[in-house]
């Protein structure tokens, strides 16, 4: 089970900060989220949203394993 | 040093500590960032991290600015949680043997900590609340590092 996170208006539109997912790819846990909550699929994909596995940003898709940490980071602003 | 904390600081109390013991640094610049209230509009503005990527990440720009303007020693202190209007929100001092390269890197910095860092940022008011990202300034302020 992939430990999944969610930050800032993403964590809001699904109504969840944090998860397990069983899903052995990126994609295949993309498919999962908008199978059941099409709006968060369709936020997930939105621009400027950003994947990071186990703490390190990740283009297009990667393999996840049971112990894995994915994040979901939306446009970032601090300061 | 960079570090976050959901604790209200002092930047006097930064800047004395981050000043303190040096011989050979010339010049220390700082920039606070404060919460504003928006004529009454912000009531709260609420910051979350995504601890140990957030530092990690600051870090890695950190590292940048050290090598580009050939500081000598750096100091970030963000806050997160809940910010009321008129509390420090981010603190930034640079070390550098000149000026210059002290007032440039500290600008740099915030640059990529308005755009770039893994924050998210939302405003609580009397018209409900709202996320805040980066604006087009923000970007184009940004780009002149490029």
């Amino acid at each position: 089970m992939a430990r999944v996170l969610l930050f800032g208006p993403l964590r809001d539109l699904a109504g969840w900060r944090e998860r397990e997912v069983a899903a052995a790819s990126i994609s295949a846990l993309r498919t999962f989220l908008a199978d059941e909550d099409a709006a968060l699929g369709a936020a997930l994909g939105g621009p400027g949203v950003q994947v990071a596995v186990d703490q390190a940003l990740v283009r297009g898709d990667a393999g996840l394993s049971a112990a894995s940490e994915v994040a979901f980071l939306p446009p970032m602003s601090g300061g | 040093m960079i570090k976050l904390t959901e604790a209200p600081f002092d930047p006097g109390a930064l800047l004395s500590a981050f000043t303190r013991g040096r011989s050979e640094t010339g010049a220390v610049a700082t920039f606070t960032g404060i919460a504003r209230a928006e004529q009454g509009a912000t009531t709260v503005l609420e910051l979350e991290a995504y601890p140990g990527f957030t530092e990690a990440e600051i870090g890695r720009i950190a590292d940048q600015a050290r090598e580009r303007f050939g500081l000598h020693d750096l100091a970030i202190l963000h806050r997160v949680g809940r910010i009321g209007p008129g509390e420090p929100i981010v603190f930034v001092a640079t070390a550098a043997g000149h000026r210059r390269a002290a007032f440039e890197a500290c600008d740099f910095l915030m640059d990529y900590l308005k755009s770039k860092a893994p924050f998210w940022k939302k405003e609580h008011g009397p018209d409900g609340e709202r996320w805040i990202e980066p604006t087009a300034q923000d970007h184009a302020d940004r780009n002149r590092w490029n």
